[in-house]
């Protein structure tokens, strides 16, 4: 057992802090206020290596490791999610998919782009009443011989608009259910693809989520990730490692709401005295505290035995539950200690509030966590 | 064109400074480490200047025990090609410059660079103190160097303006704000580039320190904020001019 970072992943923590602390912090309010695309940001990212961090280098990837990944994440959640999610989507269910289950040919045609942050990903699995429910699928990837035709509607994809590389999970064999569903890399250029309207969304409102429509797309049949009926699988797995990027994200959120909450505290005073010195707030500090560190040590947890290749399914629940759970109650505190001043933009804790409530919906809802994880126990104990 | 840039390992500049019970050292439990923050503006511009074609090789080089080799391994990440580790303490600025001045008397290097002072105890004298003991031309207060076929371009802050100035290579150069704008950030090819650079230790002959320290106490708390009553301007007027003396 050891709790000590390595100097490396040290060092990735603090790229990602002077990043987030030096550069997202300038315009996070604007571009959340007017739902603006962090364009620039995410060319740094790219710059950086972010977009690509967990990709073997032999696919232009950054080689680090899950628990790298997590700090990083973790720091630029504190200042804005918009962001850590197009890191998060990208990294840890565009790539880790194309990497984990894609052939030479795809990795070396796809997975490069995007592990340099030439292109950006988009995983399109939720549709507008297939959401938890992933295996009622109703677009269609129609097998044509030598291609498939992909017919259907696609809802709330992060990076929709922008992303170059579609990651498309689409029924094949209606009869056979969950295993007649494959996974397509579709090119976004494809004929026949319509980006729906940006969704003004409560939080996150800088990350671009679309919803996107297919009418008669052809896909090549060399474009399926696995074998036939792959899909379902092959989204489970890769949502499984989503999890834990998701799970930083909240833990980020969390910190950087108790840590404005601390300043302000420490700053402000009431009834004669600074805030620190009334229980009521010294103690919701306390309990904000206990809850990221929990939620901290989940995730770090997951991301090391994704790490080690040991099964991590149910780590990584705990986690994303666990962490988006904490982040929504942290949040909420943090608006409570600031006060009126928590109400407004300007001192950043509402916006983390309504980013926190995100991450108990999206990437497998809490509820679906529990499911997983109370799946675990009953089958264990 | 071969750079050197000096680093001083400093405590991150949002640490609370403690001292130890007698006063005479500073607590350095639980803190962080970064590049000193003109060291790591220095660095930037030797980088900057590599990457346009115009230096072959950044070397980087600081005086400490080997807690400092996670400093020296970051200026590496961000695009250093070597480090140097002068194995001894640095106890002065006198002691440091003398460390420094003997390991780089074992390199080949055109330009050597100083952040203007170092954000710990702001001594501002290694880089004049090198030079002299490298018995090489210096130039303090440098905002701007650029590399030109002929040699290099400077520019100083003065008072009221700016000096433009050539120098003989090699020299040593003083650098403060103004030589890059934003510290380059490592990238993730950088962090992983850097595990296989070189850190050299070299072991350094004893140099006694010119100067020891008494005792350090921490600057006065800023008084509290006076209420006025907004009736009373005759007080705000006299408090501002006689108190505040700022009109």
């Amino acid at each position: 057992m050891n709790f000590e970072y390595t100097e490396e992943q040290l060092m990735i923590r603090q790229a990602a802090r002077d990043f987030a602390q030096r550069e997202l912090i300038k315009d996070v309010i604007e571009r959340d206020t007017h739902a603006i695309y962090p364009t620039e940001h995410v060319k740094v990212l790219a710059e950086l290596g972010f977009l690509g961090m967990l990709v073997d280098p032999k696919y232009d990837g950054g080689g680090m490791d899950t628990i790298s990944y997590v700090l990083a994440i973790e720091e630029i959640s504190k200042v804005d999610s918009s962001v850590s999610v197009i890191m998060s989507v990208n990294n840890s269910l565009v790539c880790y998919g194309l990497e984990n289950f894609g052939s030479e040919a795809q990795k070396e045609k796809y997975l490069k782009p995007l592990a340099r942050g030439d292109k950006i990903g988009a995983f399109l699995l939720s549709e507008p009443e297939a959401g938890s429910d992933a295996t009622s699928q109703r677009t269609t990837a129609e097998d044509k011989g030598d291609y498939y035709l992909l017919n259907g509607t696609k809802n709330w994809i992060t990076s929709g608009n922008t992303a170059g590389t579609y990651l498309v999970i689409a029924q094949t064999h209606p009869e056979k259910g969950h295993k007649g569903i494959n996974v397509l890399i579709v090119d976004r250029n494809s004929p026949g693809i319509t980006v729906g309207p940006h969704e003004d969304k409560m939080g996150m409102r800088s990350s671009d989520t679309h919803s996107v429509m297919f009418s008669d797309v052809k896909v090549p049949k060399e474009n399926r990730i696995g074998e036939d009926g792959f899909g379902f699988i092959f989204a489970m797995k890769t949502l499984e490692g989503g999890r834990i990027g998701i799970a930083a994200q909240a833990v980020g959120i969390a910190a950087g709401a108790f840590e404005r909450s601390v300043k302000y505290a420490k700053e402000r005073k009431a009834f004669g005295t600074e805030l620190v010195n009334h229980q009521s707030v010294a103690f919701k500090l306390a309990e904000m505290a206990v809850k990221i560190e929990n939620a901290r040590n989940l995730c770090l947890k997951a991301a090391w035995l994704k790490d080690q290749n040991k099964p991590y399914g149910y780590a990584s629940a705990m986690a994303k539950y666990y962490a988006a759970e904490a982040a929504m109650w942290v949040t909420t505190e943090a608006v409570q200690i600031h006060g009126g001043y928590g109400y407004v933009k300007e001192y950043h804790v509402e916006r983390l509030m309504r980013e926190a409530k995100l991450t108990q919906i999206y990437e497998g809802t809490s509820e679906i966590q529990k499911i997983v994880i109370s799946r675990q126990v009953i089958n264990d104990y | 064109m071969n750079i050197i840039v000096c680093i001083s390992n400093v405590p991150d500049t949002t640490t609370r400074i403690k001292f130890t019970a007698d006063n005479k050292s500073i607590d350095y439990t639980g803190v962080q480490w970064i590049i000193n923050p003109w060291d790591e503006l220095a660095l930037t511009r030797a980088i900057e200047l590599k990457e346009a074609g115009k230096v072959d090789k950044i070397i980087v080089i600081s005086v400490g025990n080997a807690t400092i080799e996670a400093t020296l391994r970051k200026a590496l990440a961000a695009g250093a090609d070597e480090a140097i580790r002068v194995e001894a303490e640095a106890s002065d600025s006198f002691s440091t410059a003398s460390h420094l001045a003997e390991a780089i008397k074992q390199q080949t290097a055109d330009i050597i660079l100083c952040g203007i002072e170092s954000s710990d105890y702001n001594g501002s004298s290694v880089g004049g103190m090198l030079a002299e003991m490298l018995d090489l031309p210096s130039v303090s207060s440098v905002s701007s160097l650029e590399i030109e076929a002929g040699g290099i371009k400077i520019t100083r802050e003065i008072e009221g303006g700016r000096q433009q100035l050539e120098t003989a290579l090699p020299a040593v150069l003083v650098v403060q704000k103004g030589i890059a704008i934003n510290p380059r950030i490592p990238s993730m090819r950088g962090i992983m580039t850097a595990r296989t650079k070189p850190l050299k230790v070299i072991v350094a002959s004893p140099v006694n320190a010119e100067s020891q320290v008494n005792s350090y106490e921490n600057p006065p708390r800023k008084s509290s904020c006076k209420m006025i009553d907004p009736e009373n301007l005759d007080e705000l007027v006299d408090l501002l001019h006689n108190e505040a003396r700022v009109i």
